[in-house]
C-alpha cells in the first residue's frame, strides 16, 4: 500500500515523484503539475507532499500511506502542507501575498513546508508576479507545487521557474480499477461511470456513489434526441441553467448568511444589528461582490460539464456512423445513439459537436448563459423529415 | 372606543412599506375615533426593559395611545418578555400594533397575539415582475381609476426596482393624469428607460419595421443607451414569444402561470408571435446570441468585432427581415 497508488495510470509520474521524494539531487522546489480535468493534477501534488513528509517503515517505502504524516497530508490536516483551492475566477494580490508569507515559515512538524496551488491558470499577472520570487529562491525547506490544465494556461513567467510534470489521461480501466479497489465500488459500476466521466475520477467517483448525479447525467444525454422543436430547445436550455442555479452552492442563502456572520464575527461588529456602521458595509459589499462571482463561477462549470456529456452523445454517434469499434462513452445508453447515428449524417454530427464547442466559448467571453444556450439547442434540433 | 377600533394588530411579512401602509390604516382607524389619540414607536435596538409598562400605563389626561413596536424578529429576550406579559394583562386604552418580518425569533408573542385574537394585516414581499404588475394594477384599483396593461409593463420596466419609487409613481400619475393611463404619459413622465427602448425596438423588429426599430435603436445608442441590456431585452422578448407560441392554447392566465409570465406579456407574445414560425423564431434568437457576445467584445477565436452597436443593428435587422419572412439579411 502506498499513496502513490492513488494516481492512476500515470507510472513515469510516479517514479518521478519517487526519485524526487528520496534522492536529493532529484529534488526541486517549484513543480507544476498539468493534466486535463479529472487526471489527478491535485492528487499527484498531495501524494507527493504526503511522500516528502512520510516517516513510515525507515524511509525504505517513502509516501507509506499509513505513518501519521502520511495520513494527515492525505486527509488535508497536515499543518505544513497548505493546499489553496479558489472559488474565484481569480487568485488575487492579497491571497498570494500571504502565501509568501506563510512559505518563509519553517515546518512545525514535517520535513517540508509545502505550498499546494490547486489553480494556478487563476493567478494573474499581479498576483503571480508576488510569487515569483518565493518560486525562484524559496527558503529552504519549502517546495512550492502549482497544478494547472496545461502549460499554456500558466504565465510565461510562472512556469518557466517550475518543474514541469505532466499527467496523461488514464484509461477508462484504470479508473475504474481505483473505484474498484479504493472505494470499493462493484466492478460493473466501476466501469460505467468511468467510461461515461471519459476517465475524470471525481466526477467516475460521483457518478459511481451518487444516484441523483446518475439522474442529471441520463437526462443530459437524453437531450438530443428530444429536441424536435423550438419549444424543445428553449425549454432544455432553461432546464440545464436551473439545475446549474440549484447545484450552485454560492447561490444558497444559507450559504451567504453563513458567511455574513462569519465575516461580522471577524470584524467584531454586532450580528444582531439592523444597519451596520459605513466601514463594515464596505466589508459586506466585497463580500457580496465575492459570493456573486463565486456563483457565477460555480454555474459556469456545472453547465460546461453538462455539455462535456451532451457532446459525448453526438462523438459516440459519429463512432457508429463511422463504423468504428472504438469504445463509447455512453455504451449504456445503446438506443440513444442509434438513434441519434440515424437522424444526422456525419457531417451534420461535426456541426452539433462545433455548436456545443461554440456555446462553450460564448461562455467563456460572458454570453448571457440561457441565451447562449437556447442559441446552441436551436441549433442541435433534429433534422426534419 | 368603537368596536372598529382593533386593540391588537400584527403586521406580518417583509416589504416595509406596506407595513408602513398597514400601521397609517391603524393610526387613522384610532384616530377617528379619539382624534388626539398619541402613536408612540418601540425600536428593538434601543428597548430598554420596562418601557413598555411605562407606555401602556394610563396616561394622564385619559387619551387613547397606539404603541407601535418595530421588527418583533429582531427582538431580544427583555422586548419578548415584556410584550408576553403585557398580552397576558392588556391594559385599557391602548392599540398595540407588533411588526414581524419574518423567521421564528419571537414566536412566542406572535402565537400569543394570534390566539388572544389580534387582528392580521399582511404585508407580503413585491419581488417578482408579476408581483409588481399586481402592485400598480392594485394601486389604480384602490384609487379607482384605470390604467392601460401595457403602460403597467413599461412603469414597472421605468421604476420597478424600487416599490417606493413605484408607489408614488402610481400616486403622480394617479394625480396628474386625467382618465386613462397610457404608456405615453409613463414615456412623459419618467422617460425612456433603457429597458423600455429594448423593449420597444423588439416589438418593432417582431413586427417587421425595420424603418421603426432601426430609428429607435439609432436614437438610443445616439443618446449613449449602452448596448448590452438591449441586447438582453431583445432576447428576452424573443424568448418569450418563442415560449408562448409553442406553449399551444390555452387560456393567458393559464399560460402566465405555466410560463412564470404576466397575462399581458402572454397576450402581447401572442399578439407579437403573429406570421412567425419557429424555425425563424429560432434563427432569430441566433442571431440576438449572437450580437450578445459581439457586444460584449466577441469570442477570442472570432474575428475582431467591428463594434458593439453594429453588432446590434446587425442583429435587430436580422430579425426584421426574419420576420417580413426572409432568411438572413
Ligand atoms: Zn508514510
Amino acid at each position: 500500500m502506498s499513496v502513490f497508488d492513488q494516481l492512476v495510470g500515470q507510472p513515469r509520474v510516479v517514479s518521478t515523484l519517487r526519485r524526487a521524494s528520496t534522492e536529493p539531487a532529484a529534488m526541486t522546489h517549484a513543480w507544476l503539475f498539468t493534466g486535463p480535468p479529472g487526471s489527478g493534477r491535485s492528487v499527484a501534488a498531495r501524494t507527493f507532499a504526503a511522500a516528502l513528509q512520510c516517516e513510515g517503515a525507515g524511509g525504505v517505502q517513502v509516501g507509506c500511506g499509513e505513518c501519521q504524516p502520511c495520513r494527515m497530508v492525505m486527509a488535508g490536516s497536515h499543518p505544513d502542507v497548505r493546499v489553496v483551492d479558489t472559488d474565484q475566477t481569480f487568485i488575487k494580490v492579497g491571497e498570494a501575498r500571504e502565501l509568501v508569507l506563510e512559505a518563509q515559515a519553517r515546518p512545525s512538524l514535517g520535513r517540508w513546508r509545502v505550498m499546494v496551488v490547486e489553480d494556478a491558470d487563476r493567478l494573474n499577472d499581479h498576483s503571480a508576479n508576488t510569487l515569483l520570487k518565493s518560486l525562484e529562491e524559496p527558503t529552504a525547506r519549502t517546495v512550492w507545487m502549482l497544478c494547472a490544465p496545461s502549460l499554456e494556461d500558466v504565465l510565461v513567467t510562472v512556469r518557466s521557474r517550475c518543474r514541469h510534470v505532466r499527467l496523461g489521461t488514464p484509461s477508462p480501466h484504470a479508473v475504474a480499477d481505483l473505484l474498484i479497489s479504493r472505494d470499493g465500488i462493484d466492478p460493473s459500476m466501476a466501469h460505467y461511470a468511468a467510461r461515461a466521466a471519459q476517465s475524470h475520477i471525481g466526477i467516475a467517483r460521483r457518478l459511481a456513489t451518487d444516484e441523483h448525479a446518475r439522474a442529471r447525467r441520463r437526462e443530459i444525454t437524453s437531450i438530443p434526441t428530444g429536441l424536435a422543436s423550438l419549444g424543445d430547445a428553449l425549454r432544455a436550455a432553461q432546464d440545464l441553467v436551473d439545475e446549474a442555479g440549484e447545484g450552485a452552492k454560492a447561490t444558497s442563502a444559507d450559504h451567504a448568511e453563513e458567511q455574513r456572520r462569519e465575516l461580522l464575527t471577524q470584524l467584531g461588529a454586532d450580528l444582531t444589528a439592523r444597519t451596520q456602521p459605513p466601514s463594515v458595509r464596505a466589508h459586506l459589499r466585497r463580500l457580496d461582490d465575492r459570493l456573486k462571482a463565486e456563483a457565477r463561477r460555480q454555474q459556469h462549470d456545472s453547465i460546461d460539464a453538462a455539455l462535456t456529456d451532451l457532446a459525448s452523445v453526438y462523438r459516440d454517434a459519429l463512432l457508429v456512423t463511422a463504423g468504428s469499434g472504438l469504445d463509447r462513452v455512453n455504451a449504456s445508453e445503446p438506443e440513444q445513439i442509434q438513434l441519434l447515428a440515424r437522424s444526422f449524417s456525419a457531417e451534420q454530427l461535426l456541426l452539433a459537436l462545433e455548436t456545443i464547442g461554440e456555446a462553450r466559448q460564448r461562455l467563456i467571453a460572458n454570453g448571457a448563459p440561457l441565451l447562449v444556450l437556447e442559441a446552441m439547442m436551436i441549433g442541435l434540433l433534429l433534422p426534419r423529415g | 372606543m368603537s368596536a372598529a377600533v382593533p386593540t391588537l394588530v400584527l403586521v406580518t411579512g417583509p416589504e416595509e412599506l406596506r407595513a408602513e401602509r398597514a400601521v397609517d390604516s391603524v393610526v387613522e382607524a384610532v384616530r377617528t375615533s379619539d382624534a388626539d389619540a398619541e402613536v408612540v414607536h418601540v425600536h428593538t435596538e434601543s428597548y430598554q426593559p420596562g418601557e413598555l409598562m411605562v407606555h401602556t400605563s394610563p396616561s394622564l389626561f385619559g387619551g387613547w395611545t397606539v404603541l407601535v413596536v418595530h421588527d418583533l424578529d429582531e427582538a431580544d429576550d427583555a422586548l419578548v418578555e415584556d410584550l408576553s406579559g403585557y398580552l397576558d394583562q392588556p391594559a385599557d386604552g391602548v392599540t398595540l400594533v407588533v411588526l414581524h418580518k419574518s423567521g421564528n425569533r419571537g414566536k412566542r408573542v406572535l402565537d400569543a397575539l394570534k390566539k388572544s385574537g389580534a387582528r392580521v394585516i399582511e404585508a407580503k414581499a413585491v419581488k417578482t415582475e408579476r408581483d409588481k404588475h399586481d402592485f400598480v394594477t392594485e394601486e389604480f384599483r384602490s384609487a379607482r381609476r384605470k390604467i392601460a396593461a401595457d403602460a403597467v409593463g413599461a412603469l414597472v420596466l421605468a421604476v420597478g426596482k424600487d416599490l417606493r419609487e413605484l408607489a408614488s409613481a402610481c400616486e403622480q400619475l394617479i394625480r396628474d393624469v386625467e382618465g386613462l393611463v397610457e404608456t405615453e404619459d409613463v414615456t412623459t413622465y419618467y422617460g425612456e428607460k433603457v429597458e423600455t427602448t429594448g423593449f420597444r425596438v423588439a416589438e418593432a423588429a417582431l413586427g417587421g419595421d425595420e424603418a421603426r426599430a432601426m430609428a429607435l435603436l439609432r436614437h438610443a445608442m445616439l443618446g449613449g443607451l449602452d448596448p448590452v441590456p438591449i441586447v438582453a431585452v431583445l432576447a428576452m422578448q424573443l424568448r418569450q414569444v418563442g415560449k408562448v407560441a409553442t406553449a399551444g392554447r390555452g387560456s393567458s392566465a393559464q399560460l402566465a402561470r405555466d410560463l412564470g409570465m404576466a397575462p399581458w406579456q402572454v397576450d402581447a407574445a401572442r399578439r407579437a408571435s403573429q406570421g412567425w414560425d419557429g424555425q425563424r423564431l429560432g434563427a432569430a434568437i441566433q442571431a440576438v446570441a449572437q450580437a450578445d457576445v459581439d457586444v460584449k467584445g466577441g469570442v477570442r477565436t472570432e474575428v475582431a468585432v467591428r463594434s458593439p452597436e453594429y453588432a446590434v443593428e446587425r442583429a435587430v435587422l436580422t430579425v426584421c427581415r426574419l420576420a417580413q419572412g426572409d432568411g438572413r439579411p
